[in-house]
């Protein structure tokens, strides 16, 4: 176990120091100058320098800083755990910007991985218990739509009915915070993931259902409910864990766009306008923020898929 | 196509081929609205009750009406027009991304399976690398820097990010037969490797690959959407997605610019699914592949 436990570890530091390299390389692959794209090629002589200099294309002097010493310093921003300070605002980090903005990001996913599993769980277990018929049927249609509508449509969707025509809940950025502007997000980025999970739950708890301990359990007269939901379907759960946590990560990209349709703040905000204002450092510290996130809660998930299965084989 | 690897799989399976089920109906529903789209897509010119340029400044947002039966858009434009025309984008970003991306994920990832040892080693970390990145999120980053994104900047940035996935089912899928006889059998003949891997092992792994790359052609189309509804799609045609963000920032005044081009998404990404489901009862009984 603790030999998967290093491997893993490792495996994932491997993966980080990747998306590192990646991330510096792709910005700085961008055809032309990216001081013309930030300030435009009208700019005054001064400004320009001072942005070079903040970016590290040159040094105090004004000579040119090589690509490999460009690639330490940016390791050093991360590694010191600003990821660079903003060229805009002198004393205010990339790390800062991000920490105001993270907390609303994971109230979101959290609330739509609530929904998710709360509508996931239940109808996929319905669905096993009694393959083909109408329940059954139902959902598998229900799931299939549920993962081909786009969250960026089902938003919309969801505001005119419910807070158009019904007028039940708040319009986005009616400056309305608590539960009932949550919910709406939550449920746009959550039913795909509620999709997903009721496939999964359904096709692992038929497959355990029909296992030999399960035959057991009934055989020797225990109650059906508790043969379900204490034999086959806490076994049933091992492999949703899996698509629990590789979801995070579709939950946070999911995130930028619902914060985007329901006018919220967050990570993903904070993206989209680093790129409207071209503002390389804010865009490459939330894509690295939101990377590192996803390799962090699949490390997780790994850690506790072995330890809910032993049977795990470790290589 | 379909019937060959029908064939195929229950010879590989050692089963009756009758055994094996048919195509759902709702797979031959998903086929046929799929070659509805098609059809649009390739006469669009001919279909559009508008030219493509057409802006009537004077009619902006309009609900449909008989001029314009779906309404018109923020700059007047038909929104008929502009949804058959996004037909056009829908098919060939969903085309040409899985194409790109399932060539070098079958390549890579055949290689790194039938090799092993470093190059397996080296390829395995690189899509770990490549799938640390959730979804859009290296694509925005790859539009981000190319500034004005045209179609192709968008076909490749959805390539580059999705061909880590068809590289890992298929080195799975050569481990498993890598060995088996017939595979043995051509290396004894000293065949080489070159040709063993590709016409011997590599068809034998395609069943998964095919459903996956058809649920590929699916997630494809969805993710240009969602580039050109956060205005990182595609300036150069008009895009599905864009006309959802045009409905999104109107909602308060009219509904139809968000109601409309969402259920062209819809429809055809549900139809593509279907046909992916289905296709995934006939060639995969035993499950390998998960949605």
């Amino acid at each position: 176990m603790s030999k998967f436990l290093v491997r893993r570890f490792f495996a994932s530091l491997i993966v980080i120091f990747g998306v590192v390299t990646l991330v510096f390389f792709t910005m700085r692959a961008a055809p032309g100058d990216p001081v013309d794209a930030i300030l435009g090629e009208q700019a005054a002589e001064e400004d320009r320098t001072a942005l070079r200099e903040c970016l590290n294309l040159i040094d105090e002097d004004g000579d040119p800083v090589p690509v490999i010493e460009q690639y330490v310093l940016f390791w050093g921003d991360v590694l010191n755990g600003t990821l660079g300070e903003l060229c805009d605002e002198p004393g205010v980090t990339v790390a800062e910007r991000l920490i105001e903005n993270i907390p609303p990001t994971f109230e979101l996913a959290l609330a739509a991985m609530f929904f998710a599993l709360m509508v996931g769980l239940p109808l996929g277990i319905l669905a096993a218990l009694r393959p083909y018929s109408w329940v059954d049927n139902t959902t598998a249609v229900v799931s299939l739509m549920g993962i081909s509508i786009p969250n960026f449509w089902l938003g919309p969707m969801l505001l005119i009915l419910f807070s158009l025509t019904l007028q039940w809940l708040p319009n986005p950025g009616a400056g309305v915070a608590g539960l009932s502007a949550l919910v709406l997000p939550a449920i746009t980025l959550g039913t795909a993931m509620s999709a997903k999970l009721m496939r999964m739950t359904r096709s692992s708890l038929m497959e355990m259902l029909n296992q030999d301990f399960v035959r057991t359990a009934k055989a020797k007269g225990l109650p059906s409910t508790k043969v379900v939901l204490k034999h086959a379907l806490r076994t049933a759960l091992i492999p949703v864990i899996t698509i629990v946590g590789l979801q995070f990560g579709a939950l946070l990209t999911g995130a930028i766009i619902v914060e985007k349709i329901f006018a919220r703040p967050g990570v993903g905000t904070l993206l989209l306008d680093g790129i409207e204002q071209r503002n390389y450092l804010i865009v490459q510290g939330s894509v690295l923020f939101i990377s590192f996130t996803y390799v962090i809660v699949n490390l997780v998930t790994d850690l506790v898929y072995a330890w809910v299965d032993p049977r795990i084989r470790y290589d | 196509m379909i019937d060959r690897l029908h064939n195929l799989v229950a010879q590989k399976l050692g089963v009756r081929r009758e055994y094996l089920g048919r195509l759902s109906p709702l797979a031959y529903f998903g086929m046929a609205f799929l070659a509805v789209v098609a059809f649009v897509a390739i006469f669009a010119p001919w279909l559009a009750p508008y030219d493509l340029t057409h802006m009537d400044v004077t009619r902006q947002l309009e609900p449909p009406s008989a001029d314009h039966w779906l309404g018109t858009d923020e700059n007047g434009g038909d929104l008929l027009t502009l949804v058959i025309y996004g037909t056009r984008v829908a098919c060939m970003v969903g085309i040409s991304v899985v194409s790109i991306s399932a060539t070098i994920g079958i390549i890579l990832g055949a290689v790194s399976g039938y090799f092993g040892g470093k190059v397996d080693e080296v390829i395995m970390r690189l899509t770990d690398i490549m799938m640390a990145f959730p979804g859009i999120l290296l694509a925005i980053l790859i539009i981000f820097i190319t500034q004005e994104p045209s179609l192709l900047a968008v076909i490749l940035a959805l390539s580059v990010s999705a061909w880590a996935g068809y590289a890992r089912l298929v080195r799975g899928q050569v481990l498993s037969i890598r060995d088996q006889a017939y595979v043995e059998a051509a290396r004894a003949l000293g065949l080489p490797s070159k040709r063993v891997l590709f016409r011997h092992v590599v068809p034998n792994t395609l069943a998964p690959v095919i459903i996956q790359a058809t649920f590929g052609v699916a997630g494809a189309i969805l993710a240009e959407a969602a580039l050109s509804f956060l205005g990182l799609g595609p300036q150069d045609m008009p895009s599905w997605g864009a006309l959802l963000d045009q409905g999104a920032n109107y909602f308060l005044l009219t509904t139809h610019l968000a109601i409309f081009p969402g259920i062209a998404i819809m429809l055809t990404v549900l139809s593509i699914n279907f046909v992916g489901d289905g296709l995934r009862d006939i060639l995969d009984p035993r499950g390998l592949t998960r949605h």
